[in-house]
């Protein structure tokens, strides 16, 4: 009984410490979700930032664009635009997951911080780097927003000549000796299994060699010394899954839990089937340059040649050794959407450990348009 | 109900064929019903019963069941007997059993043909690529054993024909035929007396032979084009297939596009880098390079 009430009274002392701390040093989530009274006070730079930041993140574009010193210079949709993008993207469903300033100079009536804004999406998170200016109007801090502004493509007609490929499967009412489409022939023509990280990655690379688009997959087992399968898994994310007549996609698929010195084998299983595809858009892929340490990543821009908007760009990046021997796959997406002939940044990371031992890369892009299939 | 009746259908061969052999031991005198029977032919079967009873055929597949009056025959109808294989009739009256056993074979006169052609598609020039399969049904759907010409006829879009003719064992026959060299939709033609029954067998180019391109430089872009590429026997190359061009700085990928063959060609531009080099490839062909610089 006494026992009892010595636990009642620690839970009760506990909470109300916890209390304590929550509200004396909130977390910017628990700030983000708590009243306006609650926010950092606009008479200090950093904290005019951050309550635009935290507004940013509430998504309420109308209180953070209220907050600007130079409204003036642009519309509340522009700034709109500027975060959640002009056409439907990855951008448009992220939301602003954290967010980190860092001081680079301030004087009496200006300051400038590095805003890294860290937004999360359906496929992972993706960052966006800003320099914001605050300046002192009267007792106040505002932050000058950096806009950007989407290009606009001129009005203009750009000649496509569209391809697809339609497929008509045989029907359930026809004869069992009636042949069905065949499945296009895809082959594996690369792979090397490496360890990292105590576990086993195995790298490769897939040609559609028929004349037919294909959706394909990859799967792996890693065997045992026995024979025995050790685990299997299949490239999800890390792969091109469609592919068009003699197109080489890289796949990457990860064993975390297997070390490569227990891999006596690897049966490797592609799979295709035969889809309805297009042919565009064609995208560019230029400017592609390794970037050294700390941030070891390829960076590029992606050029959409053909007309029509690309709303998500899925890419794949291959890394090759000196030998020609596949090292590293790393994907990764565009935040925003591919405008036609407009350049759009990108940036696909690779292990730090590898940057002495990549020789060449190949990036390859797989796209979705809203209103299409493919 | 349903149910009673699928069970009922399902078990009553099953039990009557079980009686069947038991009272086979017991009565010596058989029915006079011919050994062989063709399918969907009429029969009569004389029984010379004393007094009422019910005829019984029944095979694996097919239960028939006829009243028997004295001394009259009894007559089996054109399409009645259907299904191959062996059949027992039994004839109950009066506490006895006669029994016989029968084959219902195949009728002799080929009327549908299943064909299985193997690939649907294929690149051209493969001897012995394409396979063709046929089996051999009569009106009721029963496989006729017995042997049977049949001929196999791969037409190409060129005109040219290829013909096997061969006989049918267990009324199975099979041949293998070359693809043409020349790309397009092949008919291919299976042909048992007057049945005949036609597969779409496509003939695609192969790979690639003499991948070139050419550039022009146009301000700060590179303008390229591939020639019409074709493959070794001549054929244009799908459209749709993928071209590779990849420019190199140093050795050093800097720029790649994917790029579909659109009536023969795949154009496309890339950053005109002075000093770099334009590569071109598709699948597993490797092409020219262009090394930007020189088209001044």
């Amino acid at each position: 009984m006494k026992s009892g009430r010595l636990l009642a009274l620690t839970i009760v002392v506990v909470t109300a410490i916890l209390i304590t701390i929550g509200t004396l040093w909130p977390i910017q989530t628990a700030i983000a979700m708590a009243t306006p009274h609650l926010m950092s006070s606009s008479t200090s730079p950093r904290g005019a930032a951050q309550n635009l930041l935290q507004e940013i993140r509430r998504r309420h574009w109308h209180a953070a664009y209220a907050m600007l010193a130079n409204k003036s210079e642009f519309q509340e949709a522009d700034f709109i635009r500027d975060l959640t993008g002009s056409y439907t993207s990855l951008r448009s469903y992220a939301s602003l997951e954290s967010f980190d300033l860092s001081p680079l100079h301030a004087t009496a009536d200006e300051a400038k911080f590095r805003a890294n804004l860290n937004w999360s999406s359906v496929v992972g998170t993706f960052h966006d780097l800003r320099e914001l200016r605050v300046v002192k109007e009267g007792d106040r801090w505002q932050v000058e927003w950096p806009i950007k502004r989407e290009p606009k493509v001129p009005p203009q007609v750009i000649p496509v000549n569209y391809l697809r490929w339609d497929v008509i499967y045989r029907g359930a009412e026809d004869d069992w000796g009636a042949q069905d489409v065949e499945s296009p022939h895809v082959r594996v023509v690369a792979m090397h299994p490496v360890d990292r990280g105590g576990g086993t990655i195995i790298l490769g690379e897939l040609l559609n060699e028929d004349v037919v688009p294909a959706f394909v997959t990859v799967k792996a087992t890693l065997l045992a010394k026995d024979g025995s399968a050790l685990a299997t898994e299949d490239s999800f994310a890390n792969i091109s899954h469609v592919l068009l007549p003699k197109q080489v996609t890289p796949f990457r698929v990860d064993f975390p839990k297997v070390r490569l010195s227990q891999v006596d084998n690897v049966r490797i299983e592609p799979s295709s089937t035969l889809v309805a595809a297009s042919a565009d858009p064609v995208i560019g892929i230029e400017d592609q340059k390794l970037n050294p340490l700390p941030t070891t990543s390829l960076s590029g821009q992606l050029v959409n040649q053909s007309g029509q908007v690309v709303n998500i760009a899925h890419i794949l990046g291959t890394f090759y050794d000196s030998r020609g021997q596949i090292i590293w796959v790393s994907d990764g997406y565009a935040n925003r959407a591919l405008l036609p002939q407009t350049p759009v940044a990108f940036s696909l990371p690779y292990p730090a450990d590898l940057a002495d031992k990549i020789n060449n890369y190949r990036v390859v892009t797989s796209t979705f348009s809203v209103g299409r299939f493919q | 109900m349903k149910r009673r009746i699928t069970f009922a259908r399902v078990m009553l061969p099953v039990v009557i064929m079980a009686s069947g052999m038991q009272l086979a031991a017991a009565d010596g005198e058989g029915l006079q019903v011919p050994k062989v029977v063709e399918a969907g032919s009429a029969l009569s079967i004389p029984t010379h019963a004393a007094a009422k009873g019910v005829l019984y055929i029944v095979s694996p597949a097919q239960v028939l069941r006829r009243n028997v009056e004295p001394g009259e025959s009894v007559a089996i109808e054109p399409g009645d007997l259907h299904n191959a294989g062996h059949y027992l009739a039994l004839l109950v009256s009066q506490g006895t059993t006669d029994k016989a056993e029968f084959d219902v074979v195949a009728a002799r006169q080929p009327a549908s043909v299943n064909f299985l052609a193997k690939p649907s598609r294929l690149p051209v020039s493969r001897p012995d690529g394409i396979s063709g399969v046929a089996y051999v049904f009569d009106v009721f759907r029963n496989l006729v054993l017995e042997p049977m010409p049949v001929s196999f006829q791969l037409s190409d879009s060129a005109g040219g024909t290829q013909t096997r003719s061969v006989t049918t064992h267990n009324g199975v026959a099979w041949a293998k035929m070359n693809s043409a060299p020349k790309a397009g939709a092949a008919q291919f033609q299976v042909s048992v007396g007057s049945v005949a029954e036609k597969r779409v067998v496509q003939q695609v180019p192969g790979d690639p032979c003499n991948l070139k391109m050419s550039g022009q430089r146009s301000g700060q872009r590179m303008i390229l084009e591939t020639a019409p590429v074709r493959d070794c026997s001549g054929n244009a190359v799908s459209d749709g297939t993928i071209v590779t061009f990849t420019q190199s700085y140093n050795g050093r990928s800097e720029a790649t596009v994917d790029v579909p063959l659109k009536r023969d060609v795949a154009s496309t531009e890339l950053p005109a880098r002075d000093g770099s080099v334009i590569s071109v490839a598709t699948g597993v062909v490797l092409g020219n390079e262009i090394r930007v610089g020189e088209q001044r």
